[in-house]
């Protein structure tokens, strides 16, 4: 009995931080449709400050609650400064940069935090006068606990006042739906974002400050946080505060007993949850249907045609001038030009879905893991040799986009990225927990090629072939029927409907199409490395999909394979570097800023200013 | 009052409005009118600059406004009720009207609670509800209530008559009247003719995005052709 109770307790606990950090995210989208990455870099900003501040604070017992306060509300003047600074000036672009500017912060916050803090985890001081524990039914319960619980119940009634009792939470909940109206009426949507940005990112301090006593202090924090409380806000329904509350309840009771029961696959079990409840209500338990502003991608100038016979030309040349590549460059650039070619054709498998079908996936490092995983596993547990896994690994990588796609096409827009999301970190969490066979954390070693295929011109033109062959399928695909139909699904779902297309259906063939194509490109990086791992799979590989994609220009063809370049490239240049990092995220923010189109699409525009275009093409 | 010049609009590449202009002078009613499609919500929207004009300039008190963001264009004391309502339906009556809610204007007749629920009586009887569970003539009477909370010196109307029961119509000619005895220039967009000739002195025709016609409403309402070109159904 008595440990039951400790052991819910010890989950209220939890829930209550997390409810903290995932109510100022919910907050924050339903506002601003801001997907924002940095959340849990907040979170984890939130306890480094409040670590600082505490230790040096010259205010005795009091300076505990001090410096948490202080270090909450110091995190919402570093989110006011992001939302000023950098959201402010793409709030026009379409929603995804917003999402890949804030995950450049992620990667500034990162080195930031390594820059002030060192690299080692920090063991922060037990808050004065709490640190015993009460006993309950035979078990202890620490203090602290309780009192967090009552924190998190006192935040949830402050917020609960705050947007029903008084005019600003109306304005906020009016946001929620209507903001364009709500500025015909005199209000400032500036402001309004600036001041819910510095509520949702206090919440973050706040919740992170707060774990002090509870955990150590670490560099992981951000992106380990990030994943749970997307998951509670998904879950609750994005912009619900009671759904973000009862979400976190759930959650984290659900893994303080399912460690009991199922100690093996906890961190699988929450993102099944999620999976179920999605799958039953498309909205999260407590969310309604999020208006929709503007899809990611526009319609009006995607992809309307191959290129012409003149573009096939310029094509032709190109894959010429790489295969002579061998002989004019040393063998390092012939590594790096191998890697080009397999995140050329991973963004290209993204592209596929996104600016063919409209779809948006959060989670594409699943299908590539996949892919990798497969490869390793095949040839090296299963000893078949690299021929028969680059058939196989990509047929594991279409099976496993089958089955996850199979849901995912069910939803539409932010809730279908999510739950491609969940899946991809269902896939991490087995990867990272059954370590007898994937190696867990050390991953698969000693992935070799064929002899044939071990040296690195051979390599390199396998790699070559197989990334063409790969990229110009899907290009052929996106323009036959059955790439139209796609478009017409994605533009205009209820006329395709009407005129009998199954469209669910089509969608779901290309989600397959694209985690094929993802799970070739994975196979060939676990060969050219040698080794696949769980970063395969992590948030971070998905991200990089989608900003290869984003950077290059999602309307173009050959954006994705720019930005792959540019990517690759960068990450090479920048990673001899210390803080490679913060400058990498820096250079991601800018191009969002700068070029809202990505590459491809800012260049084109640039011509046509310059009037160079020529005519035709706009 | 209210001066539009040279207003041109695209959505996309398509042209719909092309050199609008016209003037309002203080305390007129003036009805823009035409077929579906003619442009005129585009035209109080572009005022309001929920859409981006191309080309144009918009005076109002003598101050350009078509530089503005709409929420500086509702401070100058310029409101706007949109024709698909726009309530919040997550808020009830009162919070609805509490989020519109601006300083008392000079020049301007003040608004209050109490003053809006005598002139919509059926809202008193809701205040506290969700604004989700009205009708649709109770959500008409709502948008435009929650616009006149700004104390607006004069409102752009976009077709307030637009699918209500005929009482309810009625009920809303007399609260534009009382709008208009207050003082408050009112620019509404109608097709509901009987509407605008009880309550409009003056007649802007738009077709296909430009100006065709204006005049006195009388004068427009006698001139056959008139009626027979722009505003048979
Ligand atoms: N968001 C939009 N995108 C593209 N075209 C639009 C958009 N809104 C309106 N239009 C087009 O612009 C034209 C003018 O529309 P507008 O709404 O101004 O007409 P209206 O006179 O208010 O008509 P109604 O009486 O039906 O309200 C129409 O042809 C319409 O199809
Ligand atoms: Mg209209």
């Amino acid at each position: 009995m008595g440990f039951y109770v400790v052991q819910f307790l010890t989950g209220l606990a939890s829930a209550a931080s997390l409810f903290l950090v995932a109510s100022g995210l919910t907050i924050i989208f339903g506002v601003t449709r801001v997907v924002n990455f940095a959340h849990g870099s907040f979170y984890m900003l939130g306890a480094f400050i409040a670590y600082s501040l505490v230790k040096t604070l010259p205010l005795g017992p009091t300076g505990f609650w001090v410096g948490v306060v202080l270090a909450a509300l110091a995190v919402g003047v570093i989110g006011v400064v992001m939302e000023v600074t950098i959201l402010r000036r793409i709030y026009q672009a379409p929603e995804l940069f917003q999402l890949v500017a804030t995950f450049g912060v992620v990667m500034v916050a990162k080195d930031a935090a390594l820059l002030f803090w060192g690299p080692e985890d920090r063991l922060g001081p037990r808050a004065p006068g709490l640190n015993k524990a009460i006993e309950l039914f035979g078990s202890r319960v620490p203090e602290y606990d309780l009192v967090v619980i009552a924190l998190g119940f006192v935040v949830l009634g402050l917020l609960w006042l705050l947007f029903n009792r008084t005019r600003w939470g109306a304005v906020v909940r009016a946001a929620t739906q209507d903001r364009e109206m709500l500025s015909a009426l005199g209000i400032n949507q500036k402001l309004l974002f600036t001041a819910v940005f510095f509520l949702g990112s206090v919440l973050a301090g706040l919740g992170g400050a707060l774990q002090l006593p509870r955990a150590s202090v670490s560099h992981q924090m951000d992106l380990s946080i990030i994943a749970t409380v997307f998951v509670v806000v998904v879950l609750g329904g994005m912009g619900s505060i009671p759904g973000a509350f009862l979400a976190a309840v759930i959650i984290s009771e659900l893994s303080a007993f399912g460690i009991l029961i199922f100690p093996k696959i906890t961190l699988v079990l929450m993102f099944l949850v999620m999976v179920v409840v999605l799958v039953a209500r498309p909205f999260g338990i407590l969310g309604k249907p999020v208006p929709d502003v503007g899809e990611p991608v526009q319609s009006d100038e995607t992809l309307t045609r191959l290129p012409s016979a003149l573009g096939w030309a310029g094509y032709v040349a190109v894959v010429a001038l790489l295969l002579a590549i061998p002989m004019l460059l040393s063998e390092f650039y012939l590594v790096l030009w191998t890697q080009v070619f397999i995140f050329a054709l991973f963004a290209a498998s993204l592209h596929f879905i996104m600016g063919g079908g409209g779809m948006v996936s959060f989670g594409h490092a699943a299908y590539f893991g996949l892919g990798g995983y497969g490869c390793a596993m095949l040839l090296v547990r299963a000893g078949l040799p690299m021929e028969a896994t680059l058939l196989l690994a990509p047929v594991v990588a279409a099976a496993g986009a089958a089955l996850f796609g199979y849901f995912c096409v069910r939803l539409s827009g932010v809730y279908m990225a999510m739950l491609s999301l969940a899946f991809a970190q269902i896939v991490w969490s087995v990867v990272f927990q059954w370590s007898d066979v994937t190696g867990g954390e050390d991953g698969v070693n000693r992935v070799w090629p064929s002899p044939w295929a071990k040296d690195r011109v051979v390599f390199y033109y396998l790699t070559l072939t197989l990334a063409a062959v790969g990229i110009f399928t899907l290009w052929r695909l996106l323009f036959a029927p059955f790439g139209y139909t796609l478009r017409a699904g994605r533009d205009s779902p209820m006329r395709a409907e009407s005129i009998g297309i199954d469209i669910r259906f089509h969608r779901w063939l290309a989600f397959i199409i694209s985690g094929a194509a993802a799970g070739v490109a994975g196979s060939l990086l676990a060969l050219a490395k040698g080794f696949v791992g769980p970063t395969w799979v992590d948030i971070p590989r998905s991200i990089d999909a989608l900003m290869m994609v984003l950077i290059g220009g999602v309307q173009t063809l050959v954006g994705p394979i720019l930005g792959a370049l540019t990517f690759v490239i960068l990450e090479d240049r920048l990673s001899a570097f210390d803080y490679w990092r913060s400058a990498f995220g820096l250079i991601i923010i800018l191009i969002c800023v700068l070029m809202p189109k990505g590459i491809v699409g800012s260049g084109r525009a640039l011509i046509g200013r310059l009037g160079l275009g020529g005519g035709g093409e706009r | 009052m209210l001066e539009v010049q040279g207003l041109h609009t695209h959505y996309g590449r398509a042209e719909i409005l092309a050199d609008v202009s016209f003037a309002v002078g203080a305390g007129e009613v003036v009805a823009l009118l035409g077929r579906n499609g003619a442009g005129k919500s585009t035209t109080l929207k572009s005022i309001m600059r929920l859409v981006r004009p191309t080309k144009g300039e918009v005076t109002f008190l003598g101050e350009r406004i078509s530089r503005l963001d709409p929420y500086q264009i509702c401070r100058r004391g310029l409101g706007y009720v949109p024709e698909d309502r726009r309530i919040f339906t997550d808020l009830t009556v009162v919070e609805n009207l509490e989020v519109a809610r601006q300083a008392p204007r000079a020049g301007a007749p003040l608004w209050t609670l109490e003053r809006l629920f005598h002139l919509f009586p059926n809202l008193a009887e809701r205040r506290h509800r969700s604004a989700r569970a009205m009708s649709g003539g109770e959500q008409q009477m709502l948008t435009v209530a929650r616009t006149l909370m700004g104390n607006p010196r004069a409102i752009l109307l976009d077709e307030p008559s637009e699918g209500l029961a005929p009482v309810i119509v009625e009920q809303m000619a007399r609260a534009v009247q009382e709008l208009k005895a207050e003082g408050v220039t009112i620019v509404l967009s109608e097709q509901n003719l009987h509407f605008a000739a009880v309550v409009a002195d003056r007649a802007i025709i738009i077709e296909k995005g430009r100006i065709r016609y204006t005049g006195t409403m009388r004068a427009a309402l006698a001139d056959e052709t008139v009626r027979a070109t722009y505003l048979m159904v």
